[in-house]
């Protein structure tokens, strides 16, 4: 427990506004969680916890939309950096699990292999395709189920046709040599037609894709080793890709990952100064403290950086243990999504908010 | 499901399908907020059932209306996030551009940039539109 004391802490702004204030220590224990040298400290989180004290901790509706914050802080065409301000953890927790695990995406699933004389065996290349992220949004197909004729509303078909000729080098085939196949299969199915019927594929589709999507169906990135080909080796196959979600294989997850951490806060107990300070500006390995000249020869050491702050804790163990507070913001996440291509992370997000919402819906719907 | 007595309606067990941590917790959550809820807590009773058994008392009313009025406010926050996201993205788009601006005109660079970073790091957020 943080101990009571002379605190320089910054007083915490984001907090609502209450007519009693709770003494700073129990506040400290209500919206940080302590970070000592050998483990953090939790306080209490449920409604009543400070009841006897006249201070609400609930989180009402109105308080909650009242108190809630974003701020984005960097955000680029698959990456984005944002601060969550006023959220509890388990339902930034519940954005993350479904952000890796309940967006749907677009993936590789079945592989026709029609020759494969590659040292790399059937199985393993089918798996690395179906890692390749795939720019198509997901938004525009439906889910195929185990009866469902693939169609192209709900497929998407690429071939693979490469081989290395006798005598040249080594050959790497990438990514970028999948060929997109708007119209669908060109794999005849088993039985040969009658002459004058269209020829029977592996899937049926009623128009080309190039008149129902804006932008062809390629792969996101053209520069992905699939497999390398020794002369006289080729591979020939299709793919088909569908839609799926990260729980049912990671292939579909839409982010590379997607995580939060909670805002670091370091406080100074009491002033460091001079070669106290010194040392504990060369202890931090991120380079959070900085040093401050107070003029006639004395130093005294800031916080300068916090963001910066990894929670290594190097900083709250030795001597300057009992002078510096290492701390957490409770409700402050600085949320990262790393998108795989499919969607821009602020869309996937928006997605996973919106899954949320319908995963409470069902749950009405299945209890009324 | 709902798993309760005929006699007592403030105290019931919710089974729900095809759910896991992600719905059980949050609704927990929010369930925990509320002061017409006793006790509330979830359990998931085997790794491979995919099912939570979300348990709930009531101080008197109902525990399915209880349940369900959590589940609704858990809506209305999810849609409040998203409108104040999606705000604080365009926000941020526009701060962009008003910096390319910027530095087109003033041939400064990357001087600019950071100062201007970083007072929209510390700055307070813009807008913060209630309705969605």
């Amino acid at each position: 427990m943080p101990k009571k004391g002379t605190k320089k802490g910054k007083s915490a702004d984001d907090e609502p506004k209450e007519q009693n204030k709770l003494p700073e220590h129990l506040e400290v224990q209500r919206t940080r969680v302590v970070c000592k040298a050998d483990a953090p400290t939790e306080g209490f989180q449920y409604a009543g916890a400070f009841a006897a004290m006249g201070i609400d901790n609930s989180v009402s509706v109105d308080k909650f939309c009242k108190n809630f914050k974003v701020m984005v802080n960097r955000l680029t065409e698959d990456d984005m950096e944002f601060d969550m301000i006023g959220i509890d953890a388990s339902i930034a927790n519940a954005f993350r699990r479904i952000l890796i695990a309940e967006v749907p995406t677009m993936a590789i699933e079945k592989v026709l292999m029609v020759d494969n004389t590659s040292v790399i065996a059937d199985e393993v290349l089918s798996h690395r395709l179906g890692l390749i992220p795939l720019d198509a949004d997901p938004r525009l197909f439906e889910y195929i189920s185990e009866n469902d004729v693939p169609n192209e509303r709900n497929t998407i078909v690429y071939k693979l046709h490469v081989s290395c000729k006798r005598g040249s080098p080594r050959l790497t085939v990438k990514s970028g040599d999948l060929e997109w196949l708007p119209e669908g299969s060109q794999l005849p199915l088993a039985s040969p037609a009658q002459s004058g019927d269209k020829q029977k594929t592996y899937t049926s589709f009623g128009q080309s894709q190039k008149d129902i999507f804006e932008k062809p169906l390629g792969v996101k990135f053209k520069d992905i080793t699939i497999a390398r080909l020794g002369p006289g080796q080729a591979i020939e196959l299709e793919v088909h890709a569908v839609k799926g979600v990260g729980k049912v294989h990671a292939k579909w997850s839409p982010v590379a990952t997607a995580w939060y951490r909670m805002l670091p806060e370091v406080v100074f107990r009491e002033e460091i100064r001079d070669d106290a300070a010194e040392k504990l500006v060369k202890k931090c390995p991120v380079n959070v403290f900085d040093i401050e000249d107070l003029g006639n020869g004395e130093k005294r050491a800031v916080v300068a950086r916090p963001r910066a702050c990894t929670l290594c804790r190097e900083c709250v163990m030795g001597p300057t243990g009992e002078q510096v507070e290492l701390r957490r913001v409770r409700d402050h996440f600085i949320f990262t999504i790393e998108s795989t291509g499919a969607l821009p992370p602020e869309v996937l997000f928006t997605e996973a908010v919106r899954n949320l919402e319908e995963k409470c819906e069902r749950v009405i719907s299945e209890l009324s | 499901m709902e798993h309760g007595s005929l006699e007592d309606s403030s105290a019931s067990t919710f089974s729900i399908a095809e759910e896991d941590h992600t719905l059980a917790n949050s609704v927990r959550f929010v369930l925990n907020q509320d002061p017409r809820v006793a006790f509330c807590g979830y359990s998931i009773p085997h790794p491979a059932d995919n099912k939570v058994n979300i348990r709930v008392q009531t101080t008197g009313d109902p525990a399915k209306d209880v349940f369900k009025d959590a589940l609704q406010d858990l809506i209305v926050m999810c849609q409040h996030v998203r409108g104040t996201f999606d705000n604080a993205v365009v926000d941020h788009r526009s701060n962009i551009s008003a910096q390319q601006m910027d530095i087109d005109s003033n041939s400064q660079g990357c001087g600019t940039i950071s100062k201007r970073l970083y007072q929209m790091l510390t700055s307070a957020p813009h807008s913060i539109d209630k309705t969605n």
